[in-house]
């Protein structure tokens, strides 16, 4: 079972309080109405689908409630780092050097 | 099935030498969600100081008042003898002009268990993935046990209460009894 860090209860825990909840960063265009067809497809349905290090979005479902975002190494399964929706995409060579 | 608040009676499920589970009476049972900025207001108006680290716990002053349970960023769990519900609702509503706040009644959304034994703590494993060592006595958090979320209190080292949702209930109550009676077997 993965150990996740809760940047909202501040505690590494079971994966099993958490629900994944899609790719990160995906932004909801400000004016849908303005948007054609395909950039709206686009925000909806394509995914950059990484092999690697991947911003996600997990829910600590049985716990705070609170959505985060993580980096986590799609191959490995390890995670970078976990931090409070909102905040900036941190830089991932930064990440990865700090991990070293 | 339905399950109905009826179908519960206050009183011992499963005793064995490893651990007691016993069903507990109703009780008076909020969720509060209020804003950092009116989080005093709230606090003045229920006398307690709502605590802001998630797990942390608060009581009243009075012998058994309104006890709090930080459940998340701006969320609470208040727990109070049953029959305090209205004047609770009362506190709250008074300070609601001041400080706007969610304060919903649960009395009978959950049904509380207290599990304490020598071998409470593993009884609890049996659903729950987490560490409970660093779940300190005195603390709380809502967890997950065998797939249902449930909120954990450690009252003493081998002493908790879950409190479950009720129709999840039966499936949870009886996890336990089976693992009361098998955890005394070796
Ligand atoms: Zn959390």
């Amino acid at each position: 079972m993965l150990l996740i860090h809760c940047p909202y209860c501040d505690e590494t825990l079971p994966e099993a309080e958490f629900a994944y909840a899609g790719e990160a960063h995906v932004a909801r265009p400000l004016d849908p109405s303005s948007t054609s067809d395909e950039e709206w497809r686009d925000f909806l349905f394509i995914r950059s689908n990484v092999k690697g290090d991947h911003f996600e979005r997990w829910r600590h479902a049985h716990g705070c409630g609170r959505f985060f975002n993580a980096v986590r190494d799609t191959v490995s399964d390890r995670f970078l780092t976990t931090y409070k929706a909102g905040a900036p995409r941190p830089d991932l060579t930064a990440l990865k050097d700090a991990a070293e | 099935m339905t399950v109905l608040p009826t179908n519960f009676v206050p009183e011992p499920l499963a005793t064995s030498a490893a651990a007691t589970v016993t069903l507990l009476a109703p009780t008076a049972r909020f969720s509060l969600r209020v804003w950092p900025e009116d989080r005093a207001r709230l606090s003045a108006a229920l006398t307690l100081e709502l605590p802001v680290t998630i797990g942390q716990r608060a009581r009243g002053t009075a012998p058994d008042g309104t006890e709090a349970l930080c459940v998340g960023p701006d969320e609470w769990i208040l727990v109070a003898p049953d029959g305090a519900g209205p004047a609770i609702e009362a506190a709250c509503g008074d300070a609601y002009c001041d400080a706007p706040h969610s304060l919903v009644a649960l009395p009978d959304r959950e049904v509380s268990v207290r599990i304490e034994g020598p071998k409470a703590a593993e009884l609890l494993t049996l659903g729950c993935p987490r560490d409970l060592d660093a779940l300190i006595a005195g603390q709380g958090r809502r967890t997950v046990f065998d797939g249902v979320s449930v909120i954990l209190w450690r009252d003493a080292a081998q002493e908790f209460r879950l409190d479950v949702w009720r129709s999840f209930a039966p499936h949870v109550l009886a996890l336990l009894e089976t693992g009361c009676r098998e955890l005394a077997l070796d």
